[in-house]
């Protein structure tokens, strides 16, 4: 899957979350839970719908490494390629 | 009319889904009524008939009004038991950029109210500004936000606090999580929060002063542990849904009913039962950095218990110097039920129920 092809999705599972974010105008290297000020309950929900849409489980050890856009998308491509 | 808490002290009267004569069973909604958080559909508790409606569409009246009579067969005409259910749905979100969504927080805009020029009809930044400059809204969520200063006022005038502060080390609470969650998929995770939860309701078992109400000059202990979480809304305001029994369930099922509870909230399904019920409060405001939380009793609870952020902290034990994730937990308690050395046994029993987490 490209890299597009997973932003879409991430985006997609984002909106349901923080429907009111112009997702176009968030900077790819803000913390996503600063930017759309999403809480710890939020970030589990975006991840687990991720793993509905993309069949990819963020390991908890992981968290640290996905919280920009940019990364998460990277950490998913190279996951469904 | 039925109380959505302690903050609300008067309703007004939507409309009648009944009228006299009409045969109702418990959990029918017979009427709905404003609030200053949201409309209300309100349920019977009596089977019966409708015997007499006393209050008319449009009427505000205090909190314990009767609205109606109700009468089962043969039996004398007597004011309904209602109480209050799930909330109407919130107006839907708009689409609007982080930076307009701050500045309309700033500048007071209602974002509903304010056309969007952006792509695909967001509101961007200038909108907001616009809006602004032309007339001066009315904050978003002002009912929500004059029923918290209506509550938090009562609170600090009549509520003398005092303030407790420990710093507990999570490091077997972690590790322990860390391997549970191990095992399990995203949607069963457990967040720090729920084993938190626990681990006060653990400890209002030792201390159960702090769980209850003052109500006529005096504390009235509560025999249900109801922990009432506190839930920022995104659209601004607050929640404190109540999970019931917190003492008695396993982390797992806090775990769950913490999620059910806040996506409720979030979505205005909450019932009213759950908003009313709380016998304590805890808030976490780890999530946004925040190291220690300084609360404000939700009268007419006794005590709220905040947790800050977890941080890595130096940690000195047995001489030795290490590194351990902590977190700050405060009390904030009513003086005029415990005091301090209560409040301390308290953050103790929740301490030392941290470091044993497998027997939450």
């Amino acid at each position: 899957m490209t890299e597009a092809h997973v932003k879409a999705a991430v985006s997609e599972v984002l909106h349901r979350i923080a429907p009111e974010a112009d997702l176009d105008q968030l900077d790819a290297q803000d913390d996503l839970t600063r930017a759309l000020d999403i809480d710890s309950f939020d970030f589990l929900n975006l991840l687990e719908g991720i793993h509905a849409k993309l069949g990819v489980d963020v390991p908890e050890a992981d968290y640290g490494r996905v919280r920009t856009l940019s990364a998460l998308v990277a950490y998913l491509a190279a996951r469904t390629r | 009319m039925p109380s959505l808490g302690g903050d609300m002290s008067a309703g007004r009267l939507v409309e009648w889904h009944v009228k006299p004569g009409d045969h109702v069973t418990r959990g029918d909604t017979i009427a709905t009524v404003e609030t200053d958080k949201a409309n209300i559909d309100v349920e019977v508790f009596e089977t019966g008939t409708i015997e007499r409606l006393t209050a008319a569409p449009g009427e505000k009246l205090p909190v314990g009004s009767v609205l109606a009579y109700i009468g089962g067969e043969g039996e004398a005409a007597a004011p309904a038991a209602l109480r209050a259910a799930a909330p109407e749905a919130p107006p839907e979100r708009v689409l609007a950029s982080p930076l307009a969504r701050k500045l309309a927080r700033e500048l007071g805009v209602d974002l509903s109210a304010v056309r969007g020029t952006g792509s695909h009809g967001a509101i961007e930044r200038a909108d907001v500004e616009r809006a602004a400059a032309r007339k001066p809204a009315e904050p978003p969520a002002a009912g929500m936000r004059r029923a918290i200063a209506a509550a938090m006022a009562r609170s600090n005038r009549e509520i003398p606090h005092y303030y407790l502060e420990t710093r507990i080390n999570l490091r077997a609470a972690l590790d322990w999580l860390a391997r549970v969650n191990l095992e399990r998929g995203v949607e069963d995770r457990i967040l720090p929060a729920a084993l938190l939860i626990k681990a006060v309701a653990r400890a209002l078992t030792q201390v159960p002063e702090l769980n209850g109400y003052w109500i006529d000059d005096g504390l009235r202990m509560q025999s249900g542990i109801h922990v009432g979480v506190a839930v920022s809304l995104r659209g601004g305001g607050l929640l404190i849904p109540a999970i019931h029994d917190a003492d008695r369930r396993s982390v797992s099922e806090l775990m769950a009913a913490m999620r059910d509870l806040i996506t409720r909230a979030r979505s205005g399904r909450l019932k009213g039962s759950e908003l009313t019920d709380s016998t304590i409060t805890v808030t976490n405001l780890g999530d946004l950095g925040v190291e220690t939380v300084f609360g404000v009793i939700y009268p007419p609870q006794v005590a709220l218990v905040g947790f800050g952020k977890i941080v890595d902290r130096a940690w000195v034990e047995s001489g030795d110097i290490g590194v351990r994730p902590t977190v700050n937990a405060t009390l904030a308690a009513d003086h005029r039920a415990t005091d301090g050395h209560r409040g301390a046994q308290f953050l103790a029993a929740v301490e030392r129920a941290l470091q044993e987490p497998a027997v939450l």
